[in-house]
């Protein structure tokens, strides 16, 4: 079948403004929107520029919109989204080029809510694993699928209108160790995202849930957060 | 000159080994970890189904019983003293992940949850043992996020896309690496007492493949054309079930939870195969199994692929019939809900590319490329070797895929990818730590940043009548095809032949993009460089050698050959002319028997 793919170009070096090109070309309908984009950058313009590694949804690279929405560029199939196809970079970080964003405001948040496990008690006598029971480990198993591909945050209305928010990906990294029976350092990450920029810019739009490629239900997550800062509980 | 840093250590590549490298050796050392990517985007990540280690959580297992296992997976190439150390520092090294917070499965009481993979064995009853240490089906994805979070906490320090364009050495030393920034375009040069290396495999040299597009093999062609050699190129591992011609990885933990091979004539054929094992048995011999049964028509609609079949009804059926049981010694049986459960992402998979939902239809599928078991020589502790004699190069260390232990010898066992990375890249992190105590900055060289300049100069002026694309897409088809699952010396010459002309055109491609920012034309013509720099030694060692093993199967040659060839490869290329050496395979308690599962 021919599709045409409208994509969202600019070049710093040369260009005062982004414009749109349009490249017509035969794809399969189990195409991967990523291999329309190699095509066009085997044969039709080499310059044009976008991130890419595993190729198969879990490195998190190849986030960006295509048709209006966020995905995955190698998760969308042209069955899915149709034969008139519009790729653009994602919103609300800056574009450095074509369909590269500058990722740093993302990982700058991340870093925020100190995304790392903390325990500083003894290890357990026999030199073994801590213990943990399959419920205890199934309270947070959602949340740590995130790959921090940026979907869910740049779909965000809130992190649009502030990149200082830490945005929907922090907080599921938040989540992810405040939930883990193991972890000790819960009050001090609950006290970090009960912060202006935290959970209080969350306004419940469920763009991040429906951006997921991930299905992580970050919203019901981000609520969990919130109950837990207000009765203390986890 | 402008952009010069200063390290005691430099880590290229933040993957699984990159990052134990860095996490260890930044303990007592001024440490910088380089990577291609943002590190949670390494190739780790895609790791599914489990990392070995004998805890025993489960039923009895042993260290010795998951040397030997490894031992034989590999065909009798493994070095065994190698085999013995990694496999006695897993528990202790899966242990300490779990310790950084790694959430795996757990069991009932509390403890790691351990799963059945290919090849891992009671050694008194020859059945699967539990052995593979789990986080759903993405244990790799999990180790990637928790060393990144420890790294992250004890303040490593990173260069997240960069990409490390060659090795300083001098006076037979390493002195550093130079890499492009890539939102600049800027050269830097890293002047380091000590560089590890821990840059992935190649096998996007392969037209199906389960690696990532990062997997060019960039480490290793950097330090072969620094006229250093690299050992048993010639194995590679195709893993046997991946997506029908997408490649992507169906992990064998799928099989470790119960699911079965089905050709298309509605039989499970892995008994034929290995009677005692059956679907988990090595990936060497279920790949050819596969291959065979699709050459002798018995593949689906006379198609190149075969059934994996998790379907409970299936999986309850097959288990009864082998007499599998639960650890308390009831039968073994699973519902919908725990293959949902046990293996989601599989799920996702199949249900995005295929539109297939394996709890009530079957998988297409075939083999994959999917894992390098050659590569940079190295001893036990990191420590690059140069020759038959395993001289070490002072200052220069590998782990993780781009390494060549040898651990896996001629086949690797599932769940020991992750295994070595984290054993190895932990080794390798503190030898190099303890070695740029003592050791001095070897003094630059006048233009550090030369070659790759002139690299990057010959990409940009070209003749442009060759097309990048063109010769990648070739090079994949011919080395599938030809230095794939089943090889000869008529299509391994073809082959080399093949590649020698696509050296030729790749003088004439022209990197049309003149930009500075991102320049991804040039970094990705740049990669195809590196694959056919690795494409050729993989190819000339395959063809040297004449014999079969593991995952290296001769049609000319279809006997193991001991006698002739126990042995490593060593291959350089030196004056434009592949040379090639030997060196013996250490053997400890094992000696080298026929492999049967």
């Amino acid at each position: 079948m021919q599709v045409t793919l409208k994509i969202f170009r600019y070049n710093p070096e040369t260009d005062k403004s982004f414009h749109y090109e349009t490249y017509t070309l035969e794809a399969e309908e189990t195409d991967r929107i990523l291999d329309l984009l190699e095509k066009v950058k085997g044969y039709n313009d080499g310059t044009l520029s976008f991130r890419r590694s595993c190729a198969h949804g879990v490195c998190g690279s190849d986030a960006m919109r295509i048709n209006g929405r966020n995905m995955l560029a190698c998760k969308a199939l042209v069955r899915d989204v149709g034969d008139k196809i519009t790729v653009e970079p994602l919103l609300g970080l800056k574009v450095v080029k074509d369909l590269i964003v500058d990722m740093e405001p993302f990982f700058d948040n991340y870093k925020k809510i100190l995304p790392y496990f903390i325990n500083d008690s003894p290890l357990p006598a026999d030199g073994k694993e801590r213990l943990q029971s399959p419920e205890e480990r199934a309270r947070f198993d959602e949340t740590t699928k995130c790959i921090l591909c940026a979907a869910c945050t740049t779909s965000c209305p809130s992190f649009w209108a502030s990149d200082q928010y830490y945005g929907p990906a922090a907080l599921v990294t938040a989540h992810r160790f405040i939930f883990d029976s193991r972890d000790e350092a819960a009050a001090e990450r609950l006290h970090i995202i009960a912060e202006t920029d935290g959970l209080a810019r969350c306004h419940t739009a469920y763009n991040c849930t429906l951006a997921c490629p991930r299905e992580i239900h970050i919203t019901k997550a981000i609520g969990e957060l919130k109950l837990a800062t207000i009765t203390g509980k986890i | 000159m402008a952009n010069i840093h200063q390290f005691d250590v430099v880590v290229v590549g933040a993957g699984g080994a990159g990052l134990m490298a860095g996490l260890y050796a930044s303990r007592t050392a001024k440490t910088a970890v380089i990577s291609k990517l943002y590190p949670t985007r390494s190739h780790t990540g895609a790791a599914q189904g489990g990392i070995g280690a004998a805890l025993g959580n489960l039923e009895e297992d042993h260290p010795e019983w998951h040397t030997y296992d490894t031992v034989k997976g590999s065909d009798y190439l493994g070095d065994q003293d190698a085999i013995e150390f990694m496999c006695s520092e897993a528990p202790q090294a899966v242990i300490e992940l779990e310790h950084m917070g790694l959430p795996f499965d757990r069991t009932p009481e509390g403890r790691i949850s351990q799963r059945p993979f290919g090849g891992h064995t009671n050694n008194v009853t020859g059945k699967p043992v539990r052995r593979a240490c789990h986080a759903a089906d993405r244990t790799g994805h999990m180790i990637l996020q928790t060393l990144y979070q420890q790294c992250l906490k004890n303040n490593v320090t990173f260069f997240d896309e960069y990409q490390v364009l060659d090795f300083i050495m001098v006076n037979g030393r390493a002195a550093g690496v130079v890499a492009v920034e890539l939102a600049t375009g800027e050269l830097h040069t890293f002047h380091a007492k000590a560089v590890i290396f821990a840059t992935g495999g190649h096998g996007r040299i392969f037209e199906v493949t389960s690696n990532a597009y990062a997997y060019t093999g960039d480490g290793a062609a950097i330090l072969l054309r620094r006229g250093l050699p690299l050992e048993d190129m010639e194995f590679f591992q195709f893993h046997p079930t991946g997506i029908y011609k997408l490649g992507i990885l169906i992990t064998e933990g799928v099989r470790g939870e119960g699911g079965v091979l089905i050709n298309g004539l509605g039989e499970r054929f892995m008994p034929k195969y290995a009677p005692t094992v059956k679907d988990l048995a090595s990936r060497d011999v279920i790949s050819r199994a596969i291959y065979t049964e699709i050459r002798e028509g018995r593949g689906v609609n006379g198609k190149n692929y075969v059934w994996l079949d998790v379907r409970p009804e299936s999986v309850i059926k097959y288990a009864a019939m082998d007499g599998r049981t639960n650890p308390d010694g009831s039968p073994y049986t699973i519902t919908a809900e725990q293959v949902l459960q046990k293996l989601p992402d599989i799920i996702d998979f199949c249900r995005v590319y295929l539109g297939v939902d394996p709890v009530t239809q079957m998988m297409p599928i075939q083999p994959t490329a999917h894992y390098t078991m050659g590569g940079i020589p190295t001893n036990k502790f990191g420590e690059v070797v140069i020759d038959s004699k395993n001289t070490v190069f002072p200052g220069l260390y590998a782990a993780g895929e781009c390494a060549c232990v040898s651990v896996h010898g001629a086949n690797r066992l599932g769940t020991n990818s992750l295994l070595d990375l984290v054993v190895f890249g932990k080794h390798a992190g503190l030898k190099a730590a303890e070695y740029a105590k003592h050791a001095d900055f070897e003094p630059l060289p006048q233009d550090p940043e030369a070659e790759a300049r002139a690299q990057f100069e010959a990409l940009r002026n070209g003749s442009g009548k060759e097309n990048a694309f063109d010769i990648s897409t070739e090079m994949k088809k011919v080395m599938f095809e030809e230095v794939g699952i089943y090889r000869n010396e008529k299509g391994m010459k073809l082959a080399l032949e093949k590649i020698a002309e696509w050296k030729e055109r790749y003088k004439h491609i022209k990197v049309r993009d003149t930009g500075r920012i991102f320049n991804t034309e040039l970094l990705n013509a740049w990669e195809l460089g590196n694959m056919l720099d690795v494409a050729e030694v993989v190819a000339a060692s395959a063809l040297n050698r004449q014999e079969s093993r593991g995952g290296h199967s001769r049609e000319d040659f279809p006997k193991r050959d001991d006698a002739n060839w126990l042995k490593h490869t060593l291959v350089w290329k030196q004056d434009g002319k592949i040379k090639i050496d030997y060196k013996p395979v250490t053997i400890t308690k094992y000696q080298p028997k026929e492999r049967v599962y």
